[in-house]
């Protein structure tokens, strides 16, 4: 079982790192979306290998939501989605690659060189069973403050798309009406 | 399978989600970068609380924030995408030169 999780690990792992890259590098800009749900699906599941059955799951779940809604994005929004013409729409590249190695580089120091207690999860303990009741129990303010949040962004966001300003077409600017009440 | 293995598979997540942010000139491209980082930001989480927490469960709860935060940047960038194209036609970056500095 320990050997069978052990290589079922190392699999998923290679399998986020390089769809991750893979997102990059292919032409297409849907096949780009479909490799990002690639790596999260390979995250969930070693997320599932880590006994956070549930929160492997829920991040399938929201991703395949939304890697499904940015794909669409692609082919609406920008151009050559399909990738029929080769794509290098990049800049300041060589910057981004020294970045991007400095951040892994430093990350996995952090991770490899610092020493972290280990204090893995007991057995006998249900992780799905105490979540449930940690976000309908004492942290069920966090909970909620995170749906709150949802709602607030998602008024927000349509606020955004809206075509309409707040006070008027948006195109064509618009004024908040004066305070003075005006006689009649 | 160790929380250090654990840990170094995650920076290369985040590595790659910074190289894709900084590098993309399309706009949902520069968003997938950030959900890479997310993603690998979401792993460490649960490698903590797997191998550091005994198991408790507030380690669980800060994935399920990281989660809610994920949500929150892909639809306030959905939106500020098509907001931006319609008013400015704009789909790469690039075209916003009024932003620069």
């Amino acid at each position: 079982m320990n050997l069978i999780s052990d290589i079922l690990f190392w699999v998923f792992s290679v399998a986020a790192v390089v769809t991750g890259l893979l997102v990059f590098i292919t032409d297409s800009m849907v096949r780009a979306a479909y490799w990002l749900m690639a790596s999260f699906v390979a995250v969930g599941g070693i997320l599932m290998i880590l006994d956070a059955q549930f929160l492997g799951l829920i991040l399938i779940l929201m991703m395949a939501g939304e890697m499904t809604i940015m794909a669409i994005f692609m082919v609406m929004f920008m151009m050559n989605p399909a990738g029929l013409n080769p794509m290098t729409m990049v800049h300041q590249h060589r910057t981004s690659i020294v970045a991007g190695a400095g951040a892994f580089v430093a990350l996995a120091a952090v991770g490899l060189l610092a020493e972290f207690p280990d204090r893995p999860v007991p057995p006998g303990v249900d992780p799905t069973v105490d979540l449930g009741v940690e976000l309908l129990g004492e942290s069920m303010l966090i909970f909620e403050s995170a749906g709150v949040a949802l709602l607030a962004v998602m008024i927000g966001a349509v606020a955004l798309v809206s075509k309409r300003g707040r006070y008027g077409i948006a195109e064509e600017g618009s004024e908040e009406p004066s305070l003075e009440m005006s006689e009649e | 399978m160790s929380l250090e293995a654990l840990l170094v598979v995650s920076a290369a997540l985040f590595g790659v989600g910074v190289y894709g942010a900084l590098s993309q000139q399309s706009f949902v491209m520069i968003m997938m970068g950030l959900e890479l980082m997310l993603n690998g930001a979401i792993l460490a989480v649960v490698a903590f609380w797997w191998g550091s927490t005994g198991g408790n469960p507030e380690g669980q709860l800060l994935a399920v924030v990281v989660l809610a935060v994920m949500a929150i940047e892909a639809a306030i960038g959905f939106a500020l995408v098509a907001n931006v194209y319609r008013v400015r036609k704009a789909d790469i970056s690039e075209k916003l030169r009024r932003l620069r500095h």
